[in-house]
């Protein structure tokens, strides 16, 4: 493998994590309240066809995203009212969000623009550009940090950016903040927090439409900026792979960012070689597809390092004395 | 004293849940633009109204059946399995390798052959979540899920390297031999008017043989006895010496083998080869199904009629009315969980004060 | 202090009902500032739903509170904090894994950012800890310290919150003696200092030792409230028991025969490996009855769940009738101890005893499932037996109503306990374990059940009674062990002991040490 080539897979890593990272940390706002959430994949469904539908009738991709975002945050309330307000099962909600999902983009695709489920095209001003950084263009000739620095580090579009910042951003919500500090409070013992005056339910309906949030920026991204346009079934099991990066990472940002930068490499590998040999054997790309989700199934099994969910993860919470 | 009367629990809810889920489709197909009630009449027409459509509607509902026990017993013991999707697969997987490796005489012979082998796969493809389960406390919904993607994607890789045809380019095995093939509604009985190229087959009887085997397990066995105290309370379980490990990879082991067992209904019945996805989304269907027909075969079999109504509905409604798209069966599916399954305090909770209130009133 | 300055807490006639259990009668109380008062009472007494009104969880349906001479209505915890009202929870309310300080700060925080807080709790947990020797580091992990660093971090919070006002429920149940002696000097520090403590607790020797005052609770009631120093272990434990009229059984003397039980050394570990059964070895002859006495939590469950095959031994041996059973291991079960002939009434009938969605036909066969006389062949159980089966036993048992089909949590208490009775006394065993026989059951059912009881012995059984009720222990046991903190404290015999007696034992007090 040459440079260039080299460059070229991890530029595609980056593009392919992106997604992931923002559902995965999505996610984590959610569980870390105490909230499961399989309905990741529904929410980032909806919110690539809403932005791909707005973007496209207006023309502007920014409303575009507020459309998706707006989507996302409503199966999200959804989520939250049957499992915190009528202490629903999480699981089954999710299950039913995500089927939601994705009867819904179609029947509604369909109707709006009869084009099999997809919606048109997106021109340019429908669609996230890509965004070249100061220099870029003048350091490209600099041997191997020029490449590295134009092909890699620039040209992506804001989003990928901004999940990259949501990251640290996290990372300080979490662990520097009160708020944070209630939130992880809330998914571990959500006694100790209604002892000590503070309402669970608001905490965990905050935490859940946090992760509206970031799926619809998730979606957004698919259908606005990694391609031109909405397809049924876009998310593709985007947000089941989440859900394991969020595993592997034990519930922690950084991790999560590593997890989701891996997931995205054994994605982008699998696209740009059909064939990997590796020691002498070729190596099915079945079996890279299939790898987040091996590696979770071991992590869960406790073999490499025991994956603790939050404890009060999945609980409905019932006040007693 | 109960907080309301059985009949309530048992069919006044899940009807109103239906009701529900049906009201807000119909808003969705309003919105559309068409008439919600000229969709359902023309759904009803086209999955009820002619043979043929009874042909489909039987069809899919043995898809449903089988994936519905699958998922109710599993409740039974607690325990939510989300893999049915998987181990159906894994079930195709065991029908093909059944069919294709061994020349068999008769189709009552390849049909017992394929029973076996397509409920050994999916057993199997069960056992692995519930021996962490049980065994390691590993989440057995996330493991499920896993499973599903990791039998989808092994599915794909053995149909492209190993059972495709040399020379086609078609990811699927070759077809079955006449051998295996399974005698359908038409064969067996010509005076019904099937035609002879409806999909409904012999199956639908093994999947009524499965719904009285899975009734006579949870309610006559000592095993399903078992199974529902364990499921309803383990500090109870302990107490009487049942054993919580055993239970769970029993009951596991059964519903991946109930799921497993769909695939002799859409692999060896229908298709009569194995092709990239037998199962078709019906693993999850299976979940809606369990969930309205509150884990009861009885219950299990009208909700799987009623699904197999909704998806050959769906299909003439596609064509009769192409604003609405087949997809809508989705939106259907999903507000019948979401409503049967997550919101049931919803409506649960004012009927129960509605019982509690005419009760104090007489 | 005199006489015209405010209590620091004064109850008014409070009263709360659960449906028809009156969990509160009534209810009135006096605390001065300054000063620990206890309360007493059993299991049941009230205690709790008292505190938990005074501490804003639930609603007294009738009564007032004022704190400090003002009436103060507390709807909620967080106006109980606002009143300088801290609870010290038995079950800690604590994060496991935050830090001491991050629990502190929890719901007290100063602003958005975390930071400064911290600084600050650090500083006031420094102070807190110099001035009452309250020690712990403040970032060390809660699951990583000890149970009494817990409860010292559970203070702490409260202090932090600048609570004057400071309720322990069974604040020593969870500790190690020398736990305990460090946490009354921290109680008379904070007493010292102004703080006003409310100790419930059902040790006596623990409110001899601390407090200044103590209340006396009984079925709801508070029966008397006195100065401590005016009173004494022997009065609390007859004011805490009480003169109940003895329901008396028609009993013949016992007539043992041979050893049926004999448990040597039994040791015994919870979940969280800490040491429930230190110990015990007891025996019971063929044709009497052992009562165990002994407070709520002192080991008596655990003994009869080791000796039900519930949870495994740590070490020790048991036998029945001359054979060795196993005591770990898959032939350590409910199933291999049934088939030994050892029944067992456990002490929650509800979560253990019985499957409450089960039809009573169905709970008859729990844990007899495998009977041979409840199969149709090897595959099928034979229904239609087992609900003979249960119409003959609920008849005998005058189980009401005697409807089979009915489900288990639709009978009353009583009748489900004559429900899980029939079912183990009818198999006829060698030895009963019964744990509670009459928790929350009605008088006349009481008395049915006891007569069994009684029966069975006369049939030449052995019977383990483990029982709260000191009443229930004395007249139905041929002889009583008093269990305390995992250890037998002392056998007596029911003619030669009195409540006082037992109560002191009960409370870990030895002859030597009271």
């Amino acid at each position: 493998m040459d440079f260039a080539t080299l460059i070229q897979l991890l530029d595609s890593s980056i593009r392919l994590a992106t997604p992931l990272l923002l559902a995965c940390l999505a996610g984590l706002y959610s569980e870390r309240a105490g909230i499961f959430d399989i309905g990741l994949e529904g929410k980032i469904l909806i919110s690539a066809f809403f932005s791909a539908s707005v973007a496209f009738t207006t023309g502007n991709v920014w409303l575009g995203l507020l459309a998706g975002v707006a989507s996302s945050m409503v199966f999200a309330l959804l989520h939250g009212v049957a499992s915190i307000t009528f202490r629903g099962n999480q699981l089954i909600s999710g299950v039913a969000i995500n089927f939601l999902a994705a009867g819904m983009t179609v029947v509604v695709s369909d109707s709006w623009f009869s084009l099999g489920g997809r919606t048109p095209q997106l021109e340019t001003s429908g669609r996230f550009q890509n965004i070249t950084l100061p220099f870029a263009e003048q350091l490209q000739g600099v041997p191997i940090l020029g490449p590295i620095y134009h092909d890699l580090i620039s040209g992506h579009s804001i989003l990928v950016y901004a999940a990259f910042l949501i990251v640290p951003l996290t990372w300080w919500l979490l662990y520097r903040t009160r708020f944070g500090l209630r939130l992880r409070a809330v998914g571990e013992n959500p006694a100790a927090v209604d002892t000590a005056g503070i309402s669970v339910v608001r905490m965990r309906f905050t935490a859940v439409l946090i992760c509206g949030v970031l799926c619809g920026i998730a979606g957004a991204y698919l259908s606005t900026s990694l391609s031109a346009g909405f397809v049924r079934e876009m998310s593709a099991g985007r947000g089941f792979i989440a859900l394991a990066a969020l595993i592997f990472a034990k519930w922690r940002p950084w991790y999560a960012l590593m997890a989701c930068l891996l997931f995205g490499l054994l994605d982008a590998t699998g696209s740009l070689f059909q064939n990997i040999r590796l020691l002498g054997v070729s190596v099915p790309v079945q079996f890279m597809q299939a790898l987040p989700y091996i590696l979770t199934v071991v992590i869960l099994a406790g073999f490499v390092g025991k994956a603790i969910p939050p404890r009060a993860g999945g609980e409905p919470y019932v006040k007693e004395r | 004293m109960d907080k309301m009367p059985k009949w309530a629990d048992i069919a006044l809810i899940p009807f109103i849940n239906l009701l529900l889920a049906l009201v807000v489709s119909g808003l969705v197909v309003l919105y559309i633009g068409e008439s919600p009630l000229e969709a359902m009449a023309i759904m009803v027409r086209g999955a009820v109204g002619t043979a043929y459509g009874w042909g489909y509607t039987l069809y899919y509902a043995t898809n449903f059946i089988f994936t519905g026990l699958a998922v109710a017993v599993a409740f039974h013991a607690r325990m939510f399995n989300i893999g049915g999707e998987g181990q159906a697969a894994l079930g195709g997987l065991g029908v093909a390798v059944v069919c294709l490796s061994i020349p068999w005489p008769h189709w009552s012979l390849a049909l017992l052959g394929a029973i076996a082998g397509s409920a050994a796969f999916g057993a199997a493809w069960a056992a692995i979540p519930a021996y962490l389960q049980a065994k390691r406390g590993s989440h057995i919904v996330i493991t499920t899920i896993m499973f599903n993607f990791i039998a989808s994607a092994l599915l794909v890789y053995l149909l492209v390297n190993v059972f495709r045809v040399p020379g086609s380019m078609a990811p699927e095995t070759a077809r079955f031999a006449e051998g295996t093939h399974l005698p359908n509604a038409y064969d067996i009985a010509p005076w019904l008017g099937f035609s002879r190229s409806t999909p409904l087959n012999v199956s639908f009887l093994v999947a009524i043989v499965a719904c009285v085997g899975v009734w006579a397990l949870i309610w006559r066995t000592r095993l399903g006895y078992e199974i529902r105290a364990y499921g309803h309370s383990q500090t109870g379980a302990v107490y009487a010496g049942i054993n919580p490990v055993r239970i769970i990879m029993i009951s596991m082991l059964i519903s991946g083998g109930l799921s497993g067992l769909m695939a002799i209904n859409s692999v060896m019945g229908e298709a009569e080869r194995l092709v990239i996805d037998p199962v078709q989304g019906a693993g999850f269907v299976g979940i809606a199904v369990a969930l309205m027909g509150r884990s009861h075969p009885v219950g299990v079999f009208l909700a799987a009629l009623l699904f197999g109504m909704l998806y050959q509905g769906g299909a003439e409604l596609e064509f009769e009315m192409p604003s609405v798209s087949r997809e809508m069966l989705l939106v259907i599916q999903a507000l019948v969980i979401l409503f049967t399954g997550a919101l049931d305090n919803m409506v649960r909770t004012p009927v129960e004060r509605l019982f509690l209130a005419m009760r104090k009133g007489s | 202090m005199t006489d015209t300055e405010p209590y620091a807490i004064e109850l008014k006639g409070i009263s709360k009902a659960f449906g028809p259990v009156q969990a509160n009668k009534d209810i009135s109380l006096h605390v001065r500032k300054g000063t620990i008062h206890g309360i007493v009472g059993e299991n049941g007494a009230g205690k709790s739903t008292l505190m938990s009104i005074l501490y804003g969880f639930y609603k007294a349906d009738a009564g007032e509170i004022l704190i400090n001479g003002q009436p103060t209505p507390i709807p909620d915890s967080q106006a109980a904090i606002r009143a300088g009202i801290g609870m010290v929870h038995q079950h800690f309310k604590l994060v496991e894994n935050f830090t001491v300080v991050e629990n502190v700060i929890l719901g007290a925080e100063d602003g958005a950012m975390l930071q400064p807080s911290i600084t600050k709790a650090r500083r006031i947990l420094k102070e807190l800890s110099d001035e009452y020797e309250l020690h712990v580091d403040p970032d060390s992990v809660i699951e990583e310290i000890s149970v009494g660093h817990q409860q010292r971090v559970e203070i702490l919070k409260q202090l932090y919150r600048h609570a004057d006002i400071l309720i322990l429920d069974e604040p020593t149940g969870v500790l190690t003696p020398a736990e305990a002696d460090h946490l009354f000097r921290i109680l008379n520090g904070l007493k010292e200092q102004g703080k006003t403590i409310i100790l419930i607790t059902h040790k006596l020797r623990e409110i001899m030792e601390v407090t200044d005052s103590v209340s006396v609770m009984r079925r709801g009631e508070m029966t008397a409230t006195v100065q401590t120093a005016d009173t004494s272990p022997e009065e609390l434990a007859e004011l805490m028991v009480g003169r109940k009229v003895l329901l008396r059984v028609d009993k013949a003397p016992a007539n043992p025969g041979e050893v049926v039980l004999d448990v040597k050394d039994l040791r015994a570990n919870d979940d969280q490996k800490v040491e429930r059964l230190k110990g015990i070895s007891l025996q019971i002859r063929a044709g009497e009855i052992l009562g165990i006495a002994g407070v709520a939590g002192n080991g008596q469950s655990e003994l009869l769940e080791v000796l039900g095959g519930m949870i495994p031994a740590a070490g020790g041996a048991i036998t029945v009738n001359g054979d060795r059973i196993d005591l770990t291991g898959s032939h350590s079960d409910g199933q291999s101890r049934r088939a030994r002939g050892i029944a067992h009434v456990p002490e929650d009938r509800q979560r253990e005893g019985l499957i409450m969605p089960f039809m009573a036909w169905e709970n008859m066969g729990f844990g007899y499932h495998h009977d041979p006389k409840y199969q149709k062949n090897r595959l099928f159980m034979d229904n239609a037996a087992l609900k003979k089966d249960t119409a003959e036993k609920m008849e005998r048992f005058d189980v009401r109503p005697p409807n089979p089909f009915l489900e288990a949590k639709n009978f009353s208490g009583g009748n489900q306990q004559k429900i899980v009775v029939a079912r183990e006394i009818e198999r006829n065993p060698d030895l009963l374990l019964i744990g509670q026989p009459t928790r929350g059951v009605d008088i006349g059912a009481i008395e049915f059940i006891h007569k069994q009881i009684i029966a069975l012995r006369d049939q030449g059984k052995a019977i383990l009674l483990v029982s709260v009720e000191l009443d229930e222990i004395m007249s139905l046991s041929d002889r009583i062990a008093v269990m305390f903190d995992g250890q037998i404290m002392g056998e007596k015999l029911p003619s030669e002991t009195n409540e006082g007696e037992l109560g002191l034992l009960m409370a870990g007090v030895t002859k030597g040490a009271a």
